[in-house]
């Protein structure tokens, strides 16, 4: 167990409590705009769990991937907000 | 939406290709980028993957003041990473102890700037650093309204527009117009 | 610097970006209304960001990687804000939000303003008051 293993693996239970967290929200909501920002932070978090995957793993093959997440992972954010209601308060 | 005329002139045909040429340049920068080599095998796709994309998704060109003062420009980029590391830390902080959080306010500030560029450039540079988010835009009078994290009262609303406007304040002299300093220079000695 | 030196760095760096997801998530659950909890899912997520990217360059020891990930950074941080802001904006304009936490509303008051002014000018009521996509102020250009 060296050091590195030890830091990789609280790097992994952080991320996990980190993105549990952001389930958490997306289940409890109240409205709909509290999930889609949990949802985004999933996403955002699957982002980063990606570069730690390269560290760990000592390639760079996802990086497109990073970027093409980076790029987009807003979108789906401003399409829900953008049709948000007054009726969706409180669901 | 604002009626578009075709470029009429031959100088306005130039002009238009000229205003075209940064984000053209950006995009084919991207692309070397996003491939990692810098053959010329990738410049020409580059240039034309550009085109491509710049001539099937038009967009009205961003109007560019002419401006580029690298110093000034280095100032905020300095001053901005500062401001998102210890920003990031503070909100980090405040997520292990919300009782902070049970005051926040919505900050009208008024910007000095005229142009749509600074002004986006500016919101999105608030809404990283600490305690705010733009969450409203008065474009005819270039007020942004922000969501301020923790600011209860009148102390920490102003330190949060004094921050808006300071940012604000680089990014004019690094790449604002004329108008825009000459404008921001009369504030200062006003108020 | 030896070559175990700099990989000890890149995953201490990545201790500190999860720290900060880690932020992000449990800001996300513990502040109180939808729009306190945009910046705890934008802000720590970002520097989380740099961190990691940090630790991938350091990593691969290369700098053709690093400039490589200056596009993860960038359009990371060009989307983020405009996601908090749509989502900050509907907020507001349906009133998702908790009153109470407000101290001071200096956009209530501009709305108040600018919906006086327009009922002055119009009769009758307003029909777009719910529509998320009006703009408020005279510029109508987009």
């Amino acid at each position: 167990m060296t050091l590195t293993t030890v830091l990789y693996l609280i790097t992994g239970g952080l991320f996990t409590v980190g993105a549990l967290f952001a389930v958490a929200r997306v289940v409890k909501g109240p409205t709909i705009l509290d999930r889609v920002i949990g949802s985004d932070v999933l996403l955002t978090t699957l982002m980063l769990v990606l570069g730690a995957e390269m560290v760990v793993n000592g390639h760079t093959q996802t990086v497109p991937l990073m970027i093409v997440i980076a790029a987009t992972a807003a979108f789906s954010t401003v399409a829900v907000a953008r049709n948000v209601s007054r009726q969706d308060r409180k669901e | 939406m604002t009626d578009f005329e075709g470029p009429t002139t031959r100088r306005e045909i130039r002009w238009r290709i000229w205003q075209q040429l940064p984000l053209l340049l950006v995009l084919v920068v991207l692309w070397m980028l996003m491939w990692g080599s810098l053959t010329p095998l990738t410049i020409i796709t580059g240039i034309v993957v550009a085109v491509l994309v710049t001539r099937a998704f038009y967009l009205p060109p961003v109007e560019l003041s002419g401006r580029f003062n690298v110093l000034w420009f280095v100032v905020f980029l300095a001053r901005f990473g500062v401001a998102l590391v210890v920003g990031s830390f503070q909100v980090a902080f405040l997520a292990f102890t919300p009782k902070a959080t049970e005051q926040n306010s919505i900050v009208a500030v008024q910007l000095v700037t005229r142009s749509d560029f600074v002004m986006t450039l500016t919101a999105i540079a608030i809404s990283l650093i600490p305690g705010s988010i733009v969450i409203e835009v008065d474009r005819a009078e270039g007020i942004l309204y922000l969501h301020a994290l923790g600011a209860d009262d009148e102390d920490a609303i102003d330190r949060v527009r004094h921050e808006v406007q300071t940012t604000e304040q680089r990014l004019v002299r690094a790449i604002g117009s004329t108008d825009d300093m000459q404008r921001m220079n009369e504030g200062r000695i006003v108020s | 610097m030896s070559p175990d030196l700099l990989d000890i760095l890149a995953a201490v760096l990545l201790v500190l970006g999860a720290l900060l997801s880690l932020a992000a998530g449990v800001g996300l659950w513990r502040f109180p209304d939808a729009l306190s909890r945009l910046h705890a899912g934008t802000k720590p997520q970002v520097l989380g960001l740099v961190f990691i990217v940090a630790a991938i360059a350091l990593t691969a020891r290369s700098f053709a990687v690093l400039l490589v990930l200056v596009p993860v950074l960038l359009f990371q941080m060009l989307t983020a804000p405009i996601a908090a802001h749509m989502v900050g904006r509907a907020g507001y304009r349906t009133k998702n939000f908790r009153r109470e936490l407000l101290a001071v509303d200096q956009l209530e008051d501009a709305v108040e303003r600018a919906s006086r002014a327009d009922a002055e000018v119009e009769v009758g009521a307003d029909p777009d008051a719910d529509n998320p996509d009006r703009t408020f102020g005279r510029d109508q250009r987009m």
